[in-house]
């Protein structure tokens, strides 16, 4: 009996050890809503590309960390010249690409001149505009040169865009990406899933997920019953309609964070009657952030009063230049010789901020006498019409680059917005890396924007992430598209 | 038969080119750049237009139409815009989905339709022919998302029996594969059978009112042997017409429940060419579809021919 007893005993004990010590998952299904159309970052502008691949198979001199921090990656430390124009860079050593191919300076200068080449084409190509020269100095040490000196160099060498790839796969990683990363890639299932597995060459702090797999769940309706089933065990980006029926249960977290998404009611600038500055203020007097943020998007995101994300550290609150006020809107209105009101469209692409936003905003805008009609466009449709042709009125859009304020001073960008001074304070900041300066001037063009109503500056859009309670380490914020798996792993 | 036989196969390659040329047009006309699709916000005009060029898309319309078409006769479908693989590889992969799947649902919406079908049929006005056609009716009214999504409900995220989504591909096992097609192949199915079944009633009546039903009932075979030996086998075509209809949608036409199984079918692979402008791929598909379509046309009259005797004389 005694015996017995103590067997059962060693056998519980043997079993609790083996669950401890096996316990701990290393794999992980993640749900995406797009399918990348090819997996190569550096020849396509497509969110999902970096969704997949960012951190996890391709990495770049610097990176971009959780909240927006510029990080060091392939590149160990760097040293910046006093005319702030030759940046060298000093590159981890013992490095590796996934088909076994060593990582020198060679394959830096290689892909920053692919990617600054006339034929390039790098949707990011205004990244690598600085650059003058790319040299190598010895296989762990290269050096660039820039034509000025540019303050956001080291963060733009950080974007998905700007990764190192080697010059043997370049041509192939749209099909077969091969990285220096933590994962490589091992499979796509087209319209189906993309599977990655734990790179064991990998030259830094070893991850702890072996097997990742990128599943493609289209529908936000579909995307509940995947995780209440298990199938899939986090969801990065969840649409924030559907958060009601998971946030509730104790297996799941719902985590909502900050994207780089200035969602924004665009004005085109040079039709009249938005040409005057009068009724373009009158539409931000008259849009009521507060019941738009409430309708299109569950009540989460943030109110901006310009075009900076309140995450970045650059923001400066201007929610406060226009509060919703019909009765000063009609008064600017009726300044401006429109007291009868006018007619106008709003076209609406298909996300659903822009869809339900633009119901809510046409109706507000209806109480200070303009009369939208409301079109609906495809994605395609709004980059013709729109963005390309410049053939509209009004529209709603989020835009999701990290730091680009800079979009206003572009020539013939849709906004048809033209302000030498704001032109200036952009010319600056390129040349100004002074921190204190960059703030200053970051601060003076969002107060430029706000005055001139460019655009009905609405909210940040949010990004809400559900995932398993026991998974850790993904991010909160998207400040770039990406799902950084380098931390991730489970817990009991 | 055979001057008939000719005739048709030419009305079908007439149809299949104009169908090319009509295609072909309306992608043309449709807004939007695939280029700028690709290269998103940020890229400059003089980029878009450098890979419009490596795209070939600024060759003249006629020219493009022409290379497209040659391409077709030989068999060759051009490479995907987003994809830059092989359009007939993209077909290929995603026809191992749709296929089966379609398979399933029609044989399981034929297995349900017809007993219904000659149940309600030979019960006609009775109380177990209301039922059913009750049944049927709800099942042509419940809006099959909607029945997927309980279905998922139901077997995957309560019973646990099947996934509630996705496709592991055949390479994961014949079991595994079938079990991530059987949910969405029953919510295909039953608003199939519900239309079939109602289909095949009322033919089956009007068949049960010929002259020669009560023939064969006076000179004394069995109720049962007329309604399955001669009623059924006349009120045939009919039902087979609703199939080879059936099939056609069931290929390409399932978009919805391939978005809420999130399976890699022909209909996500058509709608998602289609919002990134991959006009090649679009084009090419429309024209395998229009193809398969016109077959499956020519095969169900050829299958009145073997259920209708008379027919097969027919010039």
């Amino acid at each position: 009996m005694k015996l017995w007893k103590t067997i059962l005993a060693a056998a519980v004990l043997s079993l609790a050890a083996a669950t401890s010590a096996f316990a701990a998952r290393t794999d992980l299904v993640i749900g995406i809503p797009l399918e990348p159309p090819h997996l190569d970052p550096t020849a396509g502008a497509a969110a999902a590309i970096r969704e997949v691949t960012y951190a996890n198979v391709f990495e770049g001199l610097t990176r971009i960390g959780p909240n927006s921090e510029v990080l060091p990656d392939l590149a160990e430390s760097w040293t910046i010249s006093d005319d702030g124009k030759t940046y060298t860079f000093k590159l981890h050593t013992g490095v590796k690409f996934h088909d076994g191919a060593d990582f020198s300076a060679e394959d830096v200068k290689f892909s920053l001149d692919r990617a600054r080449a006339k034929d390039s084409v790098n949707a990011q190509k205004q990244l690598f505009a600085a650059i003058d020269k790319v040299e190598v100095i010895d296989p762990a040490t290269v050096k660039v040169t820039l034509t000025h000196p540019q303050g956001s160099f080291l963060y733009n060498m950080g974007w998905g865009d700007a990764v190192i790839v080697s010059p043997k796969s370049a041509d192939t990683n749209k099909e077969k990406p091969i990285g220096t990363g933590p994962f490589k890639f091992q499979n796509w299932a087209k319209g189906s899933s993309i599977t990655l597995v734990k790179s064991d060459n990998y030259w830094g702090a070893p991850v702890f997920l072996d097997k990742v797999e990128f599943r493609i769940v289209p529908d936000a309706a579909a995307a509940v019953p995947a995780l209440l089933s298990g199938d899939i065990q986090a969801f990065p980006f969840f649409d924030p309609d559907s958060v009601s029926q998971i946030k509730d249960d104790p297996r799941f977290k719902v985590v909502v964070g900050s994207t780089e998404g200035e969602t924004i009611l665009s004005i085109n600038n040079k039709k009249p009657p938005f040409d005057k500055l009068l009724v373009r203020q009158a539409i931000s007097y008259a849009l009521d952030r507060k019941a738009i943020i409430d309708g299109a998007s569950a009540g989460l995101g943030l109110p901006i009063g310009s075009h900076m994300a309140p995450t970045n550290k650059y923001y400066v609150d201007l929610t406060g230049r226009y509060p919703h006020d019909v009765a000063k809107a009609k008064e600017l209105l009726k300044e401006a010789g429109l007291e009868n009101g006018f007619k106008a469209t709003l076209k609406l692409p298909p996300p659903s901020y822009a869809r339900l936003g633009g119901e809510i905003i046409a109706s507000e805008l209806r109480d200070v006498g303009i009369d939208l009609q409301i079109i609906p466009v495809e994605w395609a449709q709004w980059l013709d019409q729109v963005f390309t042709k410049k053939d509209y009125d009004l529209t709603i859009v989020s835009h999701t680059e990290p730091n680009d304020i800079d979009i206003y001073s572009r020539k013939d960008y849709y906004f048809n917005y033209d302000n030498p001074t704001f032109d200036k304070v952009i010319a600056d900041l390129d040349l100004t890396s002074d921190e204190a300066k960059r703030k200053e001037l970051y601060a003076q063009a969002q107060k430029i924007l706000a005055d001139d109503a460019v655009v009905g500056f609405l909210y940040e859009l949010p990004k809400v992430g559900v995932w398993d309670a026991k998974l850790q380490g993904l991010w909160e914020n998207a400040p770039i598209p990406a799902n950084d798996l380098t931390k991730v792993k489970w817990t009991d | 038969m055979t001057a008939y036989v000719l005739k048709r196969l030419i009305i079908a390659a007439l149809t299949l080119v104009l169908a090319s040329m009509v295609v072909f047009a309306v992608m043309e006309i449709l807004p939007g750049d695939p280029a700028r699709l690709m290269l998103g916000m940020n890229a400059s005009a003089d980029q878009v237009e450098l890979l419009r060029n490596q795209m070939g898309l600024n060759a003249p319309l006629v020219l493009r139409y022409l290379h497209w078409a040659g391409g077709l006769l030989s068999l060759d479908f051009g490479r995907s815009y987003t994809y830059s693989v092989p359009v007939i590889e993209l077909v290929r992969e995603r026809i191992a989905v749709s296929l089966p799947l379609a398979l399933i649902a029609l044989a399981l919406s034929t297995v349900i339709a017809i007993p219904v079908g000659v149940f309600s049929a030979s019960r006609q006005g009775r109380a177990g022919d209301t039922l059913a056609m009750g049944a049927a009716q709800l099942g042509v009214a419940v809006p099959n998302f909607w029945f997927a999504l309980m279905l998922i409900y139901l077997f995957a995220v309560w019973l646990h029996l099947v996934p509630a989504g996705g496709f592991p591909g055949w390479g994961a096992g014949i079991w595994t594969a079938l079990k991530s097609l059987l949910l969405p192949a029953v919510a295909l199915a039953l608003p199939q059978a519900a239309i079939l079944a109602r289909v095949a009633r009322s033919a089956l009546i009007e068949v049960l009112n010929e002259d020669y039903i009560r023939t064969a009932r006076a000179k004394g075979l069995p109720y049962r042997a007329v309604l399955w030996r001669h009623a059924l086998r006349n009120a045939m075509i009919p039902v087979l017409t609703i199939l080879g209809l059936q099939f056609a949608f069931l290929l390409a036409g399932t978009i919805i429940i391939e978005n809420v199984f999130y399976l890699p079918g022909l209909g996500r692979l058509i709608f998602q060419a289609i919002t990134q402008r991959d006009l090649i791929v679009v084009e090419s598909i429309v024209m395998l579809l229009v193809a398969a379509v016109i077959l499956i046309n020519l095969l169900v009259d050829f299958s009145y021919a073997i259920v209708d005797p008379r027919l097969r004389g027919r010039q």
